[in-house]
C-alpha cells in the first residue's frame, strides 16, 4: 500500500501550459505512467497539450469542467505564485480530494485565506513550496527526481524539498525504498503538517518505517513528536529516523525557505533534536547518514 | 523587508492610528529646522536603524558613558547635539551584534506625556494559520522576557480572515490591555486600523512597542516595528521604494538581483546548493567536519547558467573563503544545467581555490559528463558524506 497517490490517481495540471508544468509533466508521463489527464488554462480552454514524445492532454478552462470530463481526483499546481492561491481556491471549489501546490513564494497572507477555504471543504492541500509526492513504480505528483525512488517499507515526509531527495535515495541506496515520500513545503502557512502525514503512515500496513525530516522555524516537529509519544502510549508506534537542517543557522535570518527563521528564540534545531529524541526518533546530526540512522534503528 | 521606524509611523498615519509629530533627518545641518517645526518644549531624538535595543545601544565613537540611541530633548539646543552625536557614528545594540550599524538618518518626535506603556503586536501564528494579535500590559520591555518570565502576561489572539478585527476581539485585545475610558475607544478604532494596514501591505510583523496611554487617557504608538512579506513585495511598489539599501549586505543584494536566496556568515567554505533545506544541511556537515561555512547559498529552482555563474562570482567575491563546495540535488534543478553554470564561470572568473562538485538527481549523467570533460580543476564527488570531507580535507590543505 502507498498513501493519498497510487497508479490509479489521475491528475489534472494547473500551469500545464507554462515551461515548469511541460517539463514535469513529461518527466511525470514517463514515470511509469503516471495518470496526467489534462491540464487548465483560463483561455486555452479545448485546445490540446503534446508532449514532446507526443502525447495529447486536453485542456480545459476551468479545473471543475477538466474534473467533470476526466475524473480526475488530484491536481498539480505550477502556477506562478501571483495566481497560486486562486488556484488553489479553484481546486478546492471543484472539490478535488488531493491538491498538490509546486509554487514557490506565495503571499503568506494569501495561503492564510486559502487555509480558512480549506477547512471548511473535504480537500487536502499538500505545499505549498513543496516537490510534491510520490509513489515508487506508481505515482509522481511534482518534482522529485523519479530515478533515486525504489518500492519498499519506509514513509518518508520533509519541510525541505532536496532533502525529501536526500531521504529517498539514502532510503534506496540501504535498500529499504519507500511506500510514499511527501514534501509538505517550506513555508509557515501550508496545507498538510508532519502530523497529518505520520498519522497517515502510522495507519499504512506497507510502511515499515518512517523518516522525518524538520528544519529551524515554527514548533511543527515538536508537535510531531508529542503526536508520536500520545500514539505510542496508545500502542501505535513505528521506528522513526529524522533528521533536522540549521544547526548552522543565525538566529533571525529567513533561511531561503519563507517558514526557515530563528524568531524570538524558538524555532532553532537543539530543541527539535531534543523533542524528536525524546519522542524515540533516531535524529541523524549528518544529513549523509540518515539513512543509516535508520538502519541501525531497525537492526536495535 | 523590513522599514525604518519613521517610514512605519507614516505608514500606520496613512490608516489613521495615532502617532506623534516627528521628522526625519539625515544631516545634523538639518536638526536644527526639523526641531522648531515640531511645537516643543520636549523631544525625543531617535537614531533610525533596522534593529532593536536603541535606547540601550552605545556609540562606538563616544565611549561608554554617552546615551545611548534614543534620547531625550528638552530644547532645541540639545536636539541639535544629539543629531551631531548620533549621525554618521556606529550604534551598537543587543541586536547589532559587535560591528554595530552606521546611523544615516535620525527621526526628531514631539516628546509624549507617558503615563503607561503596553505592548501589542500583529504577526502570522504560524500553528493556527491565522493573523494574531499579540497583546501584554508589559510594555516598553524585551518582550522574549515577558514571554520567558511571565507567560500569563501575554495574550495571544487570532483573527478569522473572513471576519477581521470584530466589536468582540477588539473588546478582547482592550481587556488584555486592560484599557479603560478614552483609551478603550481609542484602541476599539485602532486595532481595526492596524490590522487592515497589516494585510493591505502584507505586512509580515507589526509590533508596537510600547504602544502608550498618555496622561490624557489617549492611546499614541511610541514606537513601530514592521517588516514585509518578501514575497508579497510585488503587489507594493510604495512598499519596495521604502527599502534602504545601506541596511543590508553588499552581496545580499547583488544576489537579490539574481533572485539567489544568499546570506553572509562567518566561515571559510562558500557553498552553492539547490533547496533551502539542503543548503542548510549542507552548513550543518561541514561544520560536523571541523569548518564552518561562509554562506548560504540557495540557487533555488528554475536556475539558469547565467544566474549560476552570478552565484558563483558571489561566493568568490568574498576573501574569506577557502574552498567551493557544490551540492546539487537535482529536481526542478537540472544538473546538467548547474554543471554548465559551474564552468562557464571558472572559465570566466579563474579558479584559485579548491571546488567540490557533487551532483545528483534530475539529468545527473549529463552533467557529470560535463565536468569530467572540462579540462578544468574540479574534485568530483559521489555523495553528500564525500563531498563534505573533500572540501575539508582540501581547504584544511591534507
Amino acid at each position: 500500500m502507498s498513501i493519498l497517490v497510487n497508479k490509479d490517481t489521475k491528475i489534472l495540471v494547473q500551469g500545464l501550459t507554462g515551461k515548469t508544468g511541460t517539463f514535469h509533466t513529461e518527466q511525470a508521463l514517463a514515470y511509469f505512467g503516471t495518470k496526467m489527464v489534462g491540464g487548465t488554462h483560463p483561455k486555452k480552454g479545448g485546445q490540446k497539450w503534446v508532449s514532446t514524445e507526443g502525447v495529447e492532454l486536453p485542456i480545459f478552462t476551468t479545473v471543475a469542467e477538466g474534473k467533470e470530463v476526466t475524473g480526475a481526483n488530484a491536481s498539480v499546481i505550477y502556477v506562478p505564485p501571483a495566481g497560486a492561491a486562486a488556484a488553489i481556491i479553484e481546486a478546492i471549489d471543484a472539490e478535488i480530494p488531493l491538491i498538490v501546490a509546486i509554487t514557490e513564494g506565495v503571499p503568506v497572507l494569501d495561503m492564510v485565506k486559502v487555509k480558512a477555504r480549506l477547512a471548511k471543504s473535504s480537500s487536502r492541500l499538500i505545499g505549498p513550496n513543496c516537490p510534491g509526492i510520490m509513489t515508487p513504480d506508481e505515482c509522481k505528483i511534482g518534482i522529485m527526481p523519479g530515478n533515486i525512488f525504489k518500492k519498499g517499507s519506509v514513509g518518508i515526509v520533509s519541510r525541505s524539498g532536496t532533502l525529501t531527495y536526500e531521504a529517498v535515495f539514502q532510503t534506496t541506496n540501504e535498500g529499504l525504498g519507500q511506500t510514499t515520500a511527501i514534501g509538505i513545503g517550506g513555508d509557515p502557512v501550508k496545507g498538510t503538517e508532519f502530523i497529518d502525514v505520520l498519522e497517515l503512515f502510522l495507519a499504512d500496513e506497507e510502511t515499515k518505517s518512517m523518516v522525518m525530516i524538520g528544519e529551524i522555524g515554527g514548533s511543527a516537529e515538536e508537535e510531531a513528536a508529542q503526536f508520536l509519544i500520545d500514539e505510542a502510549k496508545r500502542g501505535r508506534s513505528k521506528p522513526v529516523a529524522g533528521f533536522i537542517a540549521g544547526l548552522t543557522a543565525p538566529p533571525g535570518r529567513t533561511m531561503g525557505h519563507a517558514g526557515a527563521v530563528i524568531s524570538g528564540g524558538k524555532g532553532g534545531a537543539e530543541d527539535k533534536i531534543e523533542a524528536m529524541e525524546a519522542a524515540g526518533i533516531a535524529v541523524s546530526r549528518s544529513p549523509a547518514k540518515i539513512g543509516e540512522a535508520l538502519v541501525a534503528l531497525l537492526k536495535g | 523587508m523590513n522599514i525604518h521606524e519613521h517610514q512605519a509611523k507614516a505608514l500606520l498615519k496613512e490608516f489613521g492610528a495615532p502617532v506623534a509629530k516627528g521628522v526625519a533627518v539625515f544631516a545634523p545641518e538639518a536638526a536644527l529646522k526639523a526641531a522648531n517645526s515640531l511645537p516643543g518644549p520636549v523631544y525625543v531624538v531617535k537614531s533610525q536603524i533596522h534593529a532593536g535595543g536603541r535606547g540601550k545601544g552605545r556609540f562606538k565613537e563616544l565611549g561608554a558613558d554617552a546615551e545611548g540611541g534614543v534620547r531625550l530633548a528638552r530644547s532645541v539646543d540639545e536636539v541639535v547635539s544629539h543629531a551631531n552625536d548620533m549621525l554618521g557614528n556606529i550604534l551598537v545594540t543587543k541586536q547589532t551584534g559587535p560591528a554595530g550599524k552606521q546611523v544615516n538618518r535620525i527621526y526628531i518626535e514631539d516628546g509624549a506625556d507617558i503615563a503607561k506603556e503596553l505592548y501589542l503586536s500583529i504577526l502570522v501564528n504560524r500553528e493556527s494559520g491565522k493573523v494574531s494579535f499579540v497583546a501584554s500590559t508589559e510594555g516598553g520591555m524585551d518582550i522574549e522576557g515577558v514571554a520567558e518570565e511571565t507567560p500569563e502576561k501575554i495574550h495571544t489572539l487570532d483573527i478569522e480572515p473572513e471576519d477581521g478585527v470584530t466589536k468582540e476581539k477588539a473588546t478582547a485585545i482592550c481587556d488584555a490591555l486592560q484599557l479603560e475610558g478614552v483609551g478603550r475607544s481609542d484602541g476599539m478604532e485602532l486595532f481595526v486600523q492596524l490590522y487592515d494596514a497589516f494585510v493591505a501591505k502584507d505586512m509580515s510583523l507589526l509590533e508596537i512597542n510600547p504602544l502608550v496611554v498618555l496622561g490624557d487617557g489617549h492611546l499614541v504608538v511610541l514606537d513601530a516595528k514592521v517588516s514585509f512579506d518578501n514575497n508579497a513585495l510585488f503587489k507594493h511598489p510604495d512598499i519596495q521604494s521604502l527599502r534602504d539599501l545601506s541596511e543590508e549586505d553588499e552581496k545580499e543584494i547583488e544576489a537579490g538581483k539574481y533572485d539567489l536566496a544568499y546570506i553572509a556568515l562567518e566561515g571559510s567554505i562558500g557553498c552553492m546548493v539547490n533547496g533551502a533545506g539542503l543548503a542548510m544541511a549542507t552548513m550543518d556537515i561541514i561544520k560536523l567536519y571541523g569548518e564552518q561555512p561562509a554562506n548560504f547559498l540557495d540557487v533555488g529552482g528554475g536556475a539558469t547558467a547565467e544566474k549560476v555563474t552570478a552565484a558563483f562570482k558571489i561566493i568568490t567575491s568574498d576573501p574569506s573563503v577557502k574552498g567551493i563546495l557544490v551540492n546539487i540535488f537535482g529536481g526542478i534543478m537540472r544538473c546538467d544545467i548547474i554543471a554548465e553554470g559551474v564552468l562557464q564561470a571558472v572559465k570566466e572568473m579563474g579558479l584559485n581555490v579548491p571546488l567540490v562538485v557533487r551532483l545528483e538527481g534530475t539529468k545527473v549523467a549529463e552533467g557529470k559528463k560535463l565536468i569530467d570533460e572540462s579540462d578544468l580543476d574540479v574534485i568530483s564527488a559521489n555523495d553528500l558524506d564525500d563531498a563534505a570531507q573533500k572540501i575539508v580535507a582540501a581547504v584544511k590543505g591534507e
